[in-house]
């Protein structure tokens, strides 16, 4: 008898067994009382779309992508998924000129790193900011992140390139937006660490954004394009012999799940070797790389776990990275969400939805009050510094800082 | 034993589509009515079968007169019925182990009938149905659809009630008062009262599907029928949005009907004996039969969730030794008993399809007028159905602050007017699988003959989802104490709920259906204290 053995939908929708444990932990749906939370418009909507397209709820344009439903979920039900390929293909809501501007982090971001201080002066003033708010609707509450007045690449190109061919090991660096635009300085740290590491660093061939911006705006046909365009130069990497090590837990998510499941372009026989920074460093000094720490280093941190760092399930490399720095004092904050998730806190019809998913966690930072809190996520890190007091660094931003880079490079040779 | 002194022109016997069709049209014409149903609506072979808005094409080559009755019919329904009928179309397809040569001898015989077929290139109909076989070789396109028989029936008796039919539920005729050699009335017992009550009619017409035989024999006369039992299976959502059929002779499991938020494949076909009809259970040899053709249609049904299996008793009229019952005429069968067995005052009205109703209803109540003597034109093929009667079909439209609204409208046409959305409570959902709002279920309680959860079920697909009640029985048993101010009866109903939905899981149970069915369990029994419930199944 078939006992129909494999029993799989589309993003194992029919898995659900209705248990509704993914709208327990859904950031959304407390402080959005309209939409209707992840099993409803993930699983229970699908077999209505199925339907007939018309049965799409154009309120799904509430969820964040967050993940943590697909984290909370028993069954492996591919909740966002779900939700986010149901956006693309039956939302009506067409992208606007701010969802664009919001998206194109590449080419803004190109624009804006010309003049950074006149753009990030100009991003600053108070009538500006009255005038996005009114015309593209992007809240006044919100500072864009500051722009660098040089670029990460134009940096690496210049002091750092020439001198990676003489480390034994070479990987490559998916950089992502934020770096190369608005803190190359993570960026740098990075490449300091995996130098003392004896790690040679590489940029890729052609790199744009990873799209996830694009891809949560409904630009779905761009995104694929730079999804394709990013997996062949990880691909050329990959069979070079290099890993592709990624700052940033959201790009990596994102190239890792959604270029496949989401956007259709290929990568499975790349993914394993695309690697989030924290974890590829964690399993270097578990596999044994020597590490030299400064010995008057002292920081009371706290460890905030990005939503796509959950769904990665690798919080547990960051945190045991931070916590093996001598110096550092370790508050590892509750699992939720900051309510930023990318452009999604931007906008102005999202801002109260967005701020008040994150009071309780700007909370949970009030009280453990540490130096810096630490994340793995740009876009939290925005967050948490425009509504706390708080300073927000990378882990590996904190570790550059941790080791005696010297002493480790020559241990590490 | 009370006798009701309130006249009749015509009682009829059987709630299903034949019996609600043929309360409205006799209403419609000025006949005084009453309509008993032994237990609810649609319970019987109207509601369970295919819900295929047959385009007749099926019967074309074996039966022209159904075919061209099912086409007639099928335009019909597409009018007065416009929110039970779904305009899917449907696909004849020839695979590579079918005969192609029959494709030529199918459409000649669909042209006969009336009914547009055209054949197409295999690759278009691969397009039209992404899921269908990509093995097929050929694929005639036919004006199929899906039609939702609950909503049919139930739109039947509200016109029927409308005009002045008196309707009784949960009343079995237990006998049949004859004067003489004339029928004069009946005798029902209530199973909600427990009370048996008389009523009088100059005429009684046995519209009781299979049941019909056992009713003409209390007449005292006898109409040959033949239980064939067809067995069908519900998918999970919809594979297809396209009926698809096997372009050969009508067999076993091989028409699959995208209905509502599901799918179905049926059906299979076996004698049963009379004992058999009032509980019908579905197979393995039968579940293995429906799997195995199915996946002939579409692969993907190999790896599609089910829900449950069915299984309904086709009320043919026997004509001749045939073991399966497939070769026996599905065309509408009416007896005035007066002409064939001398006795006066009775009609039986069988055979026939859920897709003919109508038509059945009009030749009966054809006859009710000139046995009554009365000259009066059917109108029911022009006048639209309640539900049907908005000026357009349901659009698209965000039901982002109008939560449930969409469904319902879908259910119930332009009565969903009259379901409470005004505050976010009416507007929660009682049933999250199927989008059933709490206002949509105090409608149905209020105003749609519910005695209970299973009725429920059928007025507005609570517990019909992929969970099978495990979230909405609770909620609608809820509802329906409160409703009846009665908690302890809500209770036990919500055990027999529970209990009628496992029936359906049982057969199919293994892997999600059986998961999700243990933690409904757990869950009933462990929240809900359901364990202490006499009927509760252990």
């Amino acid at each position: 008898m078939n006992l129909q053995e494999n029993n799989i939908s589309a993003n194992n929708f029919e898995q659900c067994i209705k248990c509704t444990v993914c709208t327990v932990y859904c950031p959304v749906v407390p402080v959005r009382p309209e939409y209707p939370g992840p099993k409803q418009a993930g699983p229970d909507g699908e077999r209505l779309r199925l339907k007939r397209g018309e049965f799409f709820d154009e309120a799904l344009k509430y969820c964040l992508n967050c993940k943590r439903c697909e984290v909370a979920c028993p069954s492996n039900v591919r909740i966002g998924d779900i939700i986010q390929s149901a956006r693309i293909r039956y939302s009506k809501h067409r992208p606007t000129l701010r969802d664009r501007i919001l998206a194109n982090t590449d080419v803004v971001g190109g624009l804006a790193t010309i003049a950074a201080p006149v753009t990030n002066f100009a991003l600053s003033l108070k009538p500006v900011k009255l005038m996005m708010d009114a015309v593209l609707k992007v809240d006044s509450h919100r500072s864009f992140p500051k722009y660098a007045g040089e670029k990460f690449v134009t940096w690496f190109n210049r002091n750092a390139q020439a001198s990676q061919a003489q480390y034994p090991r070479q990987v490559s660096f998916f950089h992502g937006c934020y770096i190369n635009y608005n803190y190359p300085q993570l960026g740098k740290d990075l490449v300091s660490v995996l130098n003392a590491f004896g790690y040679g660093v590489n940029l890729l061939e052609d790199e744009k954004c990873c799209g996830v911006a694009l891809i949560s705006n409904g630009l779905i046909s761009q995104a694929r394009k730079q999804a394709e365009l990013n997996t062949a130069s990880i691909r050329r990497a990959v069979t070079q012999g290099r890993k592709v090590v990624v700052a940033s837990s959201t790009c990596t998510l994102t190239i890792r799940e959604e270029y496949e499941h989401l956007l259709g372009v290929e990568n499975a026989d790349v993914r394993s070797s695309i690697d989030l920074a924290t974890r590829f460093v964690y399993r270097l000094i578990d596999e044994g790389a020597k590490v030299v720490f400064n010995d008057d280093f002292k920081l009371r941190v706290a460890y905030h776990t990005a939503c796509h760092m959950e769904r990665l399930g690798w919080g547990f490399y960051s945190i045991s990275l931070l916590r093996s720095i001598p110096g550092v004092k370790l508050t590892v904050l509750p699992s939720k969400c900051c309510g930023i998730a990318g452009t999604y806190g931007f906008k102005k019809e999202n801002y109260a939805t967005s701020q008040g998913i994150g009071e309780s966690l700007f909370a949970d930072i009030a009280d453990a009050s540490p130096d810096v809190v630490a994340t793995d996520c740009e876009t939290c890190k925005w967050q948490i510094e425009m509504s706390t007091p708080f300073k927000v660094e990378h882990p590996i931003s904190i570790l550059a800082r941790a080791l005696d880079l010297e002493k480790t490079k020559q241990l590490n040779k | 034993m009370q006798t009701e002194r309130k006249e009749y022109d015509v009682i009829i016997i059987g709630g299903g589509a034949t019996g609600a069709g043929t309360a409205r049209d006799c209403s419609l014409r000025g006949l005084r009515v009453l309509l008993v149903e032994r237990f609810d609506f649609a319970s019987g072979a109207t509601g369970r079968n295919h819900g295929l808005l047959h385009s007749g094409a099926r019967y074309a080559v074996t039966d022209g007169e159904s075919a061209s009755e099912c086409i007639k019919e099928n335009m019909i329904l597409r009018k007065i019925a416009r929110h039970c009928v779904e305009e899917n179309d449907g696909l004849f397809i020839t695979l590579p182990e079918d005969d192609l040569a029959y494709q030529a001898t199918f459409v000649e015989a669909c042209r006969k009938a009336g009914i547009m077929a055209e054949i197409i290139d295999p690759e278009l109909a691969k397009r039209m149905e992404p899921s269908v076989n990509p093995s097929i070789i050929g694929a005639v396109k036919v004006p199929d659809g899906s039609v939702d028989p609950f909503r049919l029936t139930l739109a039947n008796v509200l016109d029927a009630r409308a005009h002045g039919a008196d309707i009784l539920v949960y009343h079995e005729v237990k006998s049949i008062i004859k004067e003489q050699n004339k029928v004069v009335g009946v005798e029902v017992y209530s199973h909600k009262t427990k009370e048996t009550k008389r009523y009088y009619a100059p005429l009684t017409i046995n519209a009781g599907g299979i049941w019909g035989h056992g009713i003409a024999g209390m007449a005292g006369v006898n109409v040959g029928m033949y239980p064939a039992k067809g067995s069908l299976l519900i998918f999970g959502h919809r594979v297809n949005n396209v009926v698809l059929n096997r372009c050969r002779k009508p067999a076993n499991a091989d028409i699959l009907v995208p209905g509502d938020t599901i799918c179905l494949i049926g059906t299979t076909s076996s004698h049963v004996g009379f004992d058999e009809v009032d509980d019908m259970r579905v197979t393995a040899d039968e579940v293995d039969l429906l799997l195995k053709e199915g996946e002939k249609l579409a692969p993907s049904l190999a790896s599609t969730r089910i829900l449950r299996a069915y299984a309904g008793v086709r009320p043919l009229v026997a004509s001749d030794e045939d073991p399966t019952g497939r070769n026996i005429s599905r065309g509408i069968v009416l007896l005035d008993h007066a002409v064939r067995d001398g006795v006066e005052g009775f009609a039986t009205i069988t055979g026939g399809k859920l897709m003919t109703y109508r038509l059945m209803a009009e030749w009966t109540t054809d006859l009710a007028c000139s046995k009554l003597g009365l000259d009066r034109k059917c109108v029911t093929a022009d006048e639209p159905l309640p539900g049907s009667r908005m000026e357009d079909s349901p659009k698209g439209r965000s039901f982002l602050f109008d939560k449930g609204g969409q469904s319902a409208k879908h259910r119930h046409g332009e009565l969903s007017k009259k379901i409470a959305s005004d505050n976010p409570f009416d507007r929660s959902l009682v049933c999250e699988c199927e989008d059933v709002s709490v206002g949509e279920v105090n409608y149905a309680l209020n105003e749609l003959h519910v005695n209970n959860l299973v009725d429920l079920r059928r007025r507005t697909r609570v517990g019909m989802g992929t969970c099978q009640g495990e979230l909405c029985a609770c909620r609608a048993a809820g509802l329906l104490g409160e409703a009846n101010n009665c908690a302890a009866k809500a209770k036990s109903d919500l055990a027999s709920f529970l209990n009628e939905r496992w029936k359906g899981v049982y057969p199919v149970a293994w892997g999600e259906a059986l998961r999700e069915n243990e933690f409904t369990q757990w869950l009933y029994g462990g929240v809900c204290d359901m364990n202490n419930v006499n009927n509760w199944r252990k």
